[in-house]
C-alpha cells in the first residue's frame, strides 16, 4: 500500500502540512487557558489566508504577507473580543458568527485574486544541514515558518510553565472571580490572549494560501480552524502534545493524499474524508476514559466575566 | 491609614500600604499549587524555589503547615485557608482583614487559628476581624464596632458586654428561640445504609459508607467542615446522584436508584444549599421555579402540559404562607434578596406535604428574622410528622433544632447521637478534630 | 466612563427590540461595506429589501422565491433553536440537511419510474431520518464519550460533503445523464416530485412543514413540560438536574429533532426548488440558520420572521448582483455582521447602560 511512497518525503510533507494546524491550535490554546472559547479561528484563518495573500501579492513579499495575515486574524479577533469581554455575548454564538463573517469577507474582498501565483516562501538555508541524508530532507529543507511553528510551541509551553505572566494567564483562566478579587485585569489579559489568538490563526491562514495551496480560492482553509480546535482539546490544553495531535492530523492528510495520487482503489471522496473522521475518533478517545480531557480544561472556560464589585 | 486619608483604588494599591486580606471566597485557585496561589497574591513574588521554601519557613513558624508544591483543589477548607492567610503573612502586613474566618473550621482548628492571631498582634498587626459569631469577637477582640444594615449602630469593648446585648444590638430586636413541641417517636422514613458514591464535582468528596435513619418526627442535624461532603449527601439523597438500589429507602421503599423525580413522587423533598442555579433558575420567574421542584407532587401537568394558572396559584401561596417579599410571582428569581429567595426555596419545599424532607444550610446567608422563621417552618414540619434532615456547618442551628445529631467528615459520617448532654468538645471531635493539621504534616 | 449594571429582569422591552436595531444597523454599516465597493448604498439597500417585493419588474419572480427559500431556512432554524435553548450546540445542520435530502432521493430514485402516491410520503420519511441519524453520531458521542458536540457536528459537515461528491458522480449519478455528475431530476417525477402547491406563491411542502414547525415549537416551548426543561437545561444546568431533566435524555431529543428537521428541509429542497443531487446542492442554509435562529432569539415566532428577512437578504442579494454588480460574497458577509450586531445590542436586554463614573464600593 506504501509502494512507491518516500518516507522522507512524507515525513516532510506532514511537517508542512500541520503548520497552519499547529499555529492555530496553539494560538487558541493561549486564548482556552485564559478561559475563553473563541470558536471563529476558521474565520479567523480564512481572514489571515486572504489578507496575508493580497499584501503578499501586492507588496511582491512573501515576508509581508505573513505580517498581513497576521493582522488580519488579530483584527477579527478584537472584533470578537471587544463582543466578549465588553459586550458580554455568548462565546460560542460570537465564535460562530466570526466564522461565518470571515467566511464571507474573504471572499468579497479576495474575488480579484483568484488564479494569481503569490511571491514564494523559500526553504531556510541552513548549508550542509540540508545534505545530511533523510535528516536533511526531513529536518533541515524547510521555510522559516515551520521553524516558527516549533518555536512558538517552546515558547508557549515555557511562558505557561515558568513565566509569571504565564502564571497570571492560567490564574485568569481557572477563575476570574478569584483573579479579579486579587487585582488582576481579567478583561485585558483576556484580550491580549484573544488577541495573540487571532494572530497566531492569521498566519496559519496565510500559510496556507502562501505556501501550502499556494494560490487564493474561496473556503481555502477547507475546515483547518476546526481541526485546530479540536486539536486543542485532543492535546488537553498541553503545547507540545498539540504539537503531536498536529504532525498526526498533517500525517493522515498527506498519506490520503498520496493514496489518492497513487490511485488506490478507495475512492477519493472518502479518503478527502478521513482527516475528518479520524479527529472525531481522536475527540472521542481523548474525551471518553473518565473524563480526562475535561479534567484539564480550564475551570472558567467559555464563562464570561462581568465584575459585579 | 497611619494617620492619613486612605482610599485605595485598586487591590494592588492596598497591598503596597500593607493591607492584607483574606477573603471568605473566590480568592484560591483550585487547579494550581500552594506556592503558585501564594505567588499570585503577592505584588513581586520571589522566585518558586525561594518562596516555596519561605511557604514552608513561615507556615511552620505560626503552625500552620502546608506543603508548597500540593494542589489547592486537594486540600481540606482549613488548609485552604492557611495558604490565604500565609500570603498574607509573607507580606508582613500592617493590617490584617479577616471575612467570617471560622465558617470552614472545626471549634479545634478555630483555637490554632486564634493562637496565631494573638501571636501577630503581639507582633504589631493591626487585625480587622468581621464576624457574626459573638463569642468568637468576645474570645479575641479588643475593640468592637457592630453594623446593622450598612450602618453603624454601636460601638463596644467586647469583653465587658453579654453575647446577648450586642446580639441584640446586632439584630435590633429581642430574639424568641423557636417553639418546638414534644412529640412522640414514628417508625423509619428515611434509611440510609452503606451508602457509597463517587463525587460528580472536581476535587469534590466522594461518601464512604454512609448510614443513618430518620423517624417520622424526628429532626436528625449533620454537621461538618465546608467540603467534607455535605454538597455530596445531599445530591445522593435528592437523586441527581444514584448510588445501590438499597442504598436509600424511602418510607421503606428502595430509592438509590432512582432520579429526583421519582423520590419526589415517594415523598422526599431536598432544597439544595446555593439558591442561585441551582436551588432556583436565577432568570427564571418564581411561578417557574415553583414549577421546577413541585411539578410531581402537586400535579401541575397533565399528560404534559403544563397548568399555568394552578403553578401560579402554588407559587403565591409560598409567597403569602412563608412571608417572601416580592412584588409578584412574574419576577425574575434573581431579583429577590438572598433571605426572600431562600424563604421562597425552601417554602417551595415544605409546602408539599412531604414525609422526608433533607435541607442543606437552611439559613446560609439570611437575616436573623428570616433564619427564625425558616427554623421555625421545619420544626413545624417535623411536628405534623416529617422526618427532617438538616445539613449545617451552623452548629448553633443544628444543636438548636436537631434531636440527633452526627458530623460529616472526608466523606464519613459519624454515628449520629441525641443532641441532649452533648459537649463541644464532643462535637468538636466528631467534626474531625485537628485532622487537617495530620493530613498537612503527611503531606510533607 | 460607560458601565454595565445588571437589570433585575431581563428587558421585555428591549427582548423584542434588539433583533430590530440589530437590523438597522447592518443596514447603516452594510451601506458603509457597499459605499467601500464603489456601490450606491441606498440604491444597494433598496434592490435588497424593496424591489423583491414590491417593484413592479421583479416582484412577480421574487415573491414567490421569499418563501422557497424562507421555508428551510424556518425549519432548520427552528430545530436548532431547541438545542441552543438547552445549550446543545448542533452546528452541523449543513451536514444533516445533505445526508435528509441523500437518504430522501435515494427512496425516490429506487422507486423510478414507478407511480405511486406513497412514494412521497416515504422520501419524507427517509429525509427526515438520514438527518436524525448523522445528528445521532454526535448526541451518541456525547453522551456516551462526553465528546464535544460543537466540534463533532461541524466535522460530520465536510464528511457529508464529501459523501455528496461521491453519490453525485457515483451511486446516484443520472444513468441517462452523458456522463455528467448530477442524479436524475426528481421534480420531473411526479410521484417523487416537491411542486408548488399554490401556484404563484412559492408554497410547497416545506413550508408547510415550516409552519407546523413554528407552531409545535410554540406549544412546546409554552405549555409542555419537555419545553420548560429545554430552557431550564439552558439557563441552570445543576437546576435542571435538580428538577429531574435527564441530560443524556436532553442531548438525543434535541439532536434529533433538529437533525430530523434539516433532514427535512433537505429532502424538500432536492425534491423541489433543487431537484436533483448535485456536488454544489447545499447552499449554506445549514449555517445560514444558525442565524435565523439567532436573530429570531431562539423564540418560535421571532424566527418565522427572521427567516423571511433573511430569505429576503438572499433574494435582495442576488438582485442586486443582478442588477448592481455586487459581488455575492457581500451578501454572506452582510449576514455575518448581522449576527455580530445582535449579539453586540443583546446585552441591553440583560444591561443598562450606564454613564458616569463607578460609584465607590465600601
Amino acid at each position: 500500500m506504501f509502494g512507491g511512497i518516500d518516507p522522507a518525503l512524507l515525513i516532510a510533507a506532514l511537517i508542512v502540512a500541520s503548520v497552519p494546524i499547529i499555529l492555530a491550535a496553539i494560538g487558541e490554546l493561549v486564548v482556552e487557558r485564559a478561559g475563553v472559547l473563541n470558536l471563529g479561528v476558521e474565520g479567523m484563518m480564512i481572514m489571515g489566508a486572504v489578507c496575508g495573500f493580497i499584501t503578499a501579492v501586492s507588496t511582491g513579499s512573501a515576508f509581508l504577507g505573513f505580517v498581513g495575515g497576521a493582522l488580519g486574524g488579530a483584527v477579527l479577533s478584537l472584533v470578537f473580543g471587544v463582543l466578549t469581554q465588553f459586550l458580554l455575548a455568548n462565546q460560542v454564538a460570537t465564535g460562530l458568527a466570526l466564522t461565518l463573517f470571515g467566511l464571507g469577507l474573504s471572499s468579497l474582498i479576495g474575488q480579484s485574486y483568484v488564479g494569481i501565483k503569490p511571491p514564494l516562501t523559500d526553504a531556510v538555508p541552513l548549508g550542509p544541514f540540508a545534505d545530511i541524508p533523510f535528516f536533511g530532507r526531513v529536518l533541515f529543507s524547510h521555510d522559516w515558518v515551520v521553524y516558527l511553528s516549533v518555536a512558538s510551541v517552546a515558547a508557549v509551553w515555557w511562558v505557561l510553565r515558568a513565566t509569571r505572566m504565564g502564571l497570571i494567564l492560567r490564574a485568569v483562566g481557572e477563575s476570574h472571580d478569584a483573579a479579579h478579587a486579587l487585582g488582576y485585569k481579567v478583561r485585558r489579559i483576556r484580550m491580549l490572549a484573544i488577541l495573540f489568538g487571532g494572530a497566531m490563526a492569521g498566519l496559519g491562514g496565510a500559510y496556507i494560501s502562501l505556501v501550502r495551496v499556494p494560490q487564493w480560492t474561496d473556503g481555502i482553509t477547507a475546515g483547518a480552524g476546526w481541526i485546530a480546535l479540536a486539536i486543542v482539546v485532543f492535546a488537553s490544553w498541553r503545547p507540545w502534545r498539540a504539537l503531536v495531535g498536529a504532525y498526526l492530523f498533517g500525517g493522515i492528510t498527506v498519506l490520503q493524499l498520496n493514496l489518492q495520487a497513487a490511485g488506490s482503489r478507495i475512492p477519493v471522496e472518502y479518503l478527502s474524508s478521513a482527516p475528518y473522521l479520524i479527529t472525531i475518533l481522536v475527540l472521542v478517545i481523548m474525551s471518553s476514559g473518565r473524563g480526562k480531557a475535561a479534567l484539564n480544561a480550564p475551570a472558567s472556560l467559555g464563562q464570561n466575566f462581568h465584575a459585579s464589585r | 491609614m497611619r494617620g492619613a486619608p486612605y482610599a485605595p483604588a485598586q487591590p494592588a494599591e492596598a497591598r503596597r500600604s500593607g493591607v492584607a486580606m483574606v477573603f471568605q471566597h473566590f480568592s484560591l485557585f483550585d487547579a494550581l499549587n500552594v506556592a503558585e496561589n501564594v505567588a499570585l497574591g503577592m505584588e513581586t513574588p520571589p522566585p518558586m524555589q525561594e518562596l516555596s521554601a519561605r511557604i514552608k519557613a513561615v507556615s511552620e513558624e505560626y503552625g500552620l503547615p502546608l506543603d508548597p508544591s500540593r494542589m489547592v483543589g486537594d486540600l481540606s477548607a482549613g488548609e485552604r485557608q492557611r495558604v490565604e492567610i500565609i500570603r498574607c503573612l509573607l507580606q508582613d502586613p500592617k493590617l490584617l482583614i479577616m471575612d467570617e474566618p471560622t465558617s470552614v473550621l472545626t471549634p479545634q482548628e478555630v483555637e490554632i487559628l486564634f493562637q496565631t492571631l494573638r501571636q501577630l498582634a503581639r507582633e504589631g498587626t493591626a487585625i480587622l476581624y468581621i464576624s457574626h459569631k459573638l463569642e468568637e469577637i468576645r474570645a479575641l477582640c479588643d475593640e468592637a464596632t457592630i453594623l446593622r444594615r450598612g450602618k453603624v449602630v454601636a460601638t463596644c469593648t467586647p469583653r465587658e458586654v453579654s453575647a446577648r446585648e450586642m446580639a441584640e444590638l446586632m439584630v435590633g430586636a429581642t430574639l424568641t428561640p423557636p417553639a418546638r413541641a414534644d412529640k412522640p417517636k414514628g417508625e423509619v422514613a428515611l434509611e440510609v445504609a452503606g451508602l457509597s458514591v463517587a463525587s460528580p464535582i472536581p476535587f469534590g468528596t466522594s461518601l464512604k459508607d454512609i448510614r443513618f435513619s430518620v423517624a417520622k418526627g424526628e429532626v436528625l442535624g449533620i454537621a461538618g467542615v465546608a467540603g467534607n461532603g455535605q454538597d455530596e449527601l445531599l445530591l445522593a439523597l435528592s437523586g441527581e446522584l444514584r448510588s445501590a438500589p438499597a442504598a436509600v429507602r424511602i418510607n421503606g421503599q428502595e430509592a438509590g436508584h432512582l432520579g429526583p423525580n421519582t423520590r419526589r413522587a415517594a415523598g422526599l423533598v431536598a432544597a439544595p444549599e446555593e439558591r442561585l442555579g441551582h436551588a432556583a433558575a436565577p432568570d427564571m420567574t418564581l411561578t417557574e421555579n415553583a414549577l421546577l421542584s413541585g411539578v410531581v407532587r402537586k400535579g401541575l401537568t397533565r399528560q404534559g402540559f403544563i397548568d399555568w394558572g394552578a403553578t401560579r396559584r402554588f407559587a403565591a401561596e409560598i409567597i403569602r404562607t412563608f412571608d417572601v417579599r416580592t412584588p409578584g410571582t412574574e419576577v425574575a428569581a434573581r431579583a429577590l434578596s438572598g433571605g426572600n429567595l431562600q424563604k421562597f426555596v425552601v417554602g417551595r419545599e415544605l409546602s408539599q406535604t412531604p414525609s422526608v424532607i433533607v435541607i442543606n444550610q437552611p439559613t446560609w446567608g439570611v437575616d436573623a428574622a428570616a433564619a427564625a422563621a425558616i427554623r421555625q417552618a421545619i420544626l413545624d414540619r417535623a411536628a405534623e410528622g416529617a422526618a427532617v434532615v438538616v445539613i449545617s456547618q451552623d452548629l448553633d442551628e443544628l444543636l438548636e433544632i436537631s434531636d440527633n445529631f452526627a458530623a460529616l467528615n472526608e466523606g464519613r459520617l459519624t454515628a449520629p447521637r441525641p443532641v441532649q448532654g452533648l459537649s463541644i468538645e464532643e462535637i468538636g471531635l466528631m467534626m474531625g478534630g485537628a485532622h487537617g493539621m495530620e493530613v498537612a504534616h503527611h503531606g510533607h | 466612563m460607560v458601565r454595565l449594571e445588571k437589570r433585575p429582569s431581563p428587558s421585555a422591552f428591549w427582548q423584542w427590540a434588539t433583533p430590530i436595531l440589530a437590523v438597522l444597523l447592518t443596514m447603516v454599516a452594510g451601506g458603509i461595506m457597499f459605499a467601500l465597493l464603489g456601490k450606491d448604498p441606498i440604491a444597494a439597500m433598496r434592490t435588497i429589501f424593496w424591489d423583491p417585493l414590491f417593484n413592479a419588474q421583479f416582484a412577480s419572480y421574487s415573491r414567490p422565491q421569499l418563501l422557497v427559500k424562507a421555508g428551510p431556512l424556518i425549519l432548520i432554524a427552528i430545530g436548532l433553536s431547541l438545542g441552543f435553548r438547552a445549550g446543545i450546540w448542533n452546528i452541523g445542520a449543513e451536514g444533516q440537511y445533505i445526508m435528509g435530502a441523500i437518504a430522501g432521493a435515494a427512496v425516490g430514485l429506487y422507486f423510478f419510474p414507478a407511480e405511486n402516491r406513497l412514494i412521497f410520503p416515504l422520501m419524507v420519511v427517509a429525509g427526515a431520518l438520514g438527518g436524525w441519524a448523522w445528528a445521532m453520531i454526535p448526541a451518541i458521542l456525547k453522551t456516551r464519550f462526553n465528546t464535544n458536540e460543537i466540534l463533532v457536528s461541524l466535522l460530520l459537515v465536510y464528511v457529508a460533503q464529501n459523501i455528496l461528491a461521491s453519490m453525485a458522480v457515483g451511486a446516484m449519478r443520472n444513468p441517462d445523464g452523458g456522463g455528467f455528475p448530477g442524479s436524475r431530476n426528481l421534480s420531473q417525477y411526479p410521484s417523487a416530485a416537491n411542486l408548488e402547491l399554490i401556484p404563484g406563491t412559492g408554497m410547497h411542502w416545506g413550508v408547510i412543514a415550516a409552519f407546523m414547525a413554528v407552531i409545535a415549537a410554540y406549544i412546546l416551548l409554552q405549555r409542555h413540560i419537555l419545553g420548560f426543561q429545554i430552557k431550564l437545561a439552558g439557563q441552570a444546568p445543576r437546576a435542571a438536574r435538580f428538577a429531574g431533566v435527564n441530560p443524556t435524555r436532553l442531548v438525543v431529543l434535541c439532536m434529533g429533532i433538529s437533525g430530523a428537521l434539516a433532514g427535512l428541509a433537505g429532502l424538500f429542497e432536492v425534491a423541489g426548488p433543487a431537484g436533483q443531487i448535485s456536488i454544489d446542492f447545499n447552499v449554506g442554509y445549514g449555517f445560514t440558520a444558525i442565524i435565523v435562529a439567532f436573530l429570531g432569539r431562539l423564540n418560535p415566532i421571532g424566527i418565522l420572521l427572521a427567516g423571511l428577512l433573511m430569505a429576503l437578504t438572499y433574494i435582495g442579494g442576488e438582485l442586486a448582483q443582478f442588477m448592481l454588480g455586487l459581488p455575492a460574497a457581500a451578501i454572506q458577509a452582510f449576514q455575518g455582521m448581522l449576527l455580530f450586531f445582535l449579539l453586540a445590542v443583546d446585552l441591553l436586554t440583560n444591561y443598562r447602560v450606564r454613564l458616569g463614573a463607578k460609584r465607590e464600593v465600601a
